[in-house]
């Protein structure tokens, strides 16, 4: 498994997708960050959903992970792209088969892959981290937010917890990529997929049936990059989370094992 | 130890009722190169995929390195292949996509730059594969094959793509490797290039193995073949009818008659022809080549 995943993290690690994926982590994070500070002394809505934070709010020690929270969705998203196309692709590019003769056991491949595609999620979660938070300290001061209490052991301690939740969120959705590019074996429609139903159907679903959102895949993963909400529990997020990739795991690894690799 | 690269019994590969390899039964010895032929969709991509664990048969077992092919991580690690064409990451550079096999592996990597300058590939190390040409796409799928240091070569059509000299310096490594000891199992259509290196052969038609052992039995059994050109194309049909009413098959290939015959009868049809006014401007006694032998026993399975 430890050889896959060396593999693997060459195959990360090569310019045209590492350094684009941080470039453009980066812009939505300045982006996004930047649009709540700037807005804030105008009165209009600043945050996600038209909704609005104050500069009383941000001189919190929430301050210190707001702009990282805020953008995390994305985030996840960006790690759902990746894992679905670094999988389907040893499909479409033919590599699979290469991959296969040099290392049989196919679940150690699977397994490897998922290893090193976290450390990249990782990797790219601790960027946002940085990125969110040199921007809230440059911003802060003109929308007359204070960042005393951001150091506080109350902000430290959100920032450690803030950090796990969304990397467990980003490599939930991941997975999730990661099980549509196996079943699909196709880059483009594992993505297309995965993203329509993120982004929109359930989204769709949850605006016509509120009570949809506790049991939707992506609702639930993205919760627990939340921290969990009043209304929707983190532990019932995680657990919902694990069965749906527990189940797909199971099914796509049982394909993996057991399809010809034609191709 | 087996003194058998390559053993398969009954193997058998069935998509649906369409039977892509039909009781399949034959040998590869170590230390030989084996040709593997036969015309497209005749099976030799699904044997290799069977040999290498990409796919399962449907019936039938078989070993490699005296492994049994179910459990291809025992023998795999001894194994270099290079299946349907090269297939490696777009993105990644050529050497950058054999360290990736290489560390999949657990291949030293200092084997890396080595291999590169083997197949020629040393001064595009770096580019990205996607810059590749035909030729040197090929190329680098041989250097992948050979990243393990193989006791068992696998190529499908290894030289696709490649002008006369890599042809040339492909049918030259197959050798080298040989002469070390590696056994080489290779599909290939250039039967002329296999006919010079491969001392052992499995044909396949239609999925069914036509013939196996070597290429010099296969070769000796074939009847001679008298080519006879007459001094004017026209008469051509007339050496046709002269030949065949002697009970010789005979058919007009390439402006020349193509007579199946032993070479004792060469001074008889030139005496008959002489009879009938027909001036043959040469007669020569010819044994079939392999693509010759080829063609007549393909088309005698599909007759």
């Amino acid at each position: 498994m430890l050889r896959s995943f060396f593999a693997e993290s060459r195959k990360l690690r090569r310019p045209t997708l590492a350094l684009s994926t941080l470039l453009t982590v980066a812009a939505f994070s300045i982006l996004f960050t930047s649009i709540v500070y700037l807005r804030l002394k105008s009165g209009e809505p600043n945050t996600k959903m038209g909704e609005r934070i104050n500069s009383d709010a941000l001189s919190q020690y929430i301050g210190l992970v707001y702009g990282f929270k805020l953008v995390s969705f994305f985030v996840e998203i960006t790690a759902l792209c990746i894992f679905a196309s670094q999988t389907a692709q040893e499909y479409t590019f033919g590599t699979l088969r290469n991959l296969l003769v040099r290392q049989p056991v196919r679940m150690k491949i699977l397994a490897g892959k998922f290893l090193a595609m976290s450390l990249f999620a990782a990797i790219m979660v601790a960027f946002t981290a940085v990125v969110t938070i040199a921007t809230s300290y440059v911003l802060a001061g003109k929308g007359g937010v204070k960042t005393s209490e951001w150091t506080s052991s109350a902000g430290l301690h959100l920032l450690a917890q803030s950090y796990g939740n969304i990397l467990l969120s980003t490599i939930g959705l991941g997975a999730m990529g990661m099980i549509l590019g196996l079943l699909f074996r196709s880059p483009i429609t594992a993505i297309s997929i995965g993203v329509l139903w993120s982004l929109i159907l359930e989204n769709i679903l949850v605006a016509a049936i509120n009570s949809t959102a506790k049991w939707l895949p992506a609702q639930n993963i993205g919760n627990i990059g939340e921290g969990g909400t009043p209304s929707l529990s983190y532990s019932h997020s995680l657990l919902i989370s694990l069965l749906y990739l527990g189940v797909g795991s199971a099914i796509v690894g049982w394909l993996f094992q057991r399809r010809d690799v034609a191709n | 130890m087996s003194q058998l690269a390559i053993s398969v019994s009954h193997l058998t590969k069935k998509y649906g009722d369409r039977k892509a390899l039909s009781d399949a039964n034959f040998e590869v010895p170590l230390g030989t190169v084996c040709g593997f032929v036969g015309p497209n969709g005749s099976g030799k991509t699904t044997t290799i995929r069977m040999l290498l664990g990409l796919i399962t048969p449907t019936e039938g077992t078989g070993t490699v390195l005296g492994e049994s092919i179910s459990h291809p991580e025992k023998y795999l690690p001894r194994v270099g292949a290079m299946i349907e064409g090269p297939a490696f990451y777009p993105a990644l550079s050529g050497a950058e996509n054999l360290r990736v096999l290489a560390s999949l592996g657990g291949i030293n990597q200092s084997r890396v730059t080595p291999l590169l300058e083997r197949v020629g590939l040393a001064d595009r190390a770096g580019s990205k594969y996607k810059t590749y040409s035909l030729g040197m796409k090929q190329r680098l799928g041989i250097a992948a094959a050979l990243l393990p240091n193989p006791e068992l070569l696998i190529l499908d059509e290894p030289t696709n793509g490649l002008d006369p000299s890599g042809i040339h310096e492909v049918r030259e490594l197959m050798r080298d490797l040989a002469a070390q000891g590696t056994t080489v199992f290779v599909s290939s259509h250039l039967l002329g290039e296999l006919e010079m290196i491969a001392e052992y052969l499995v044909m396949l038609r239609e999925g069914k193995v036509i013939y196996t052992g070597t290429t010099s039995h296969l070769l000796a059994s074939q009847q001679p073949i008298l080519v006879v050109k007459p001094e004017y194309e026209v008469d051509l049909p007339r050496v046709i009818a002269i030949a065949e009413s002697q009970g010789h098959k005979s058919r007009i290939l390439d402006g020349e008659a193509h007579i199946t015959s032993d070479a004792d009868w060469a001074a008889q049809l030139n005496r008959l022809a002489f009879e009938a006014g027909i001036t043959l401007a040469s007669l020569t006694a010819v044994r079939p080549s392999l693509e010759e032998t080829f063609f007549t026993l393909t088309e005698k399975v599909g007759e």
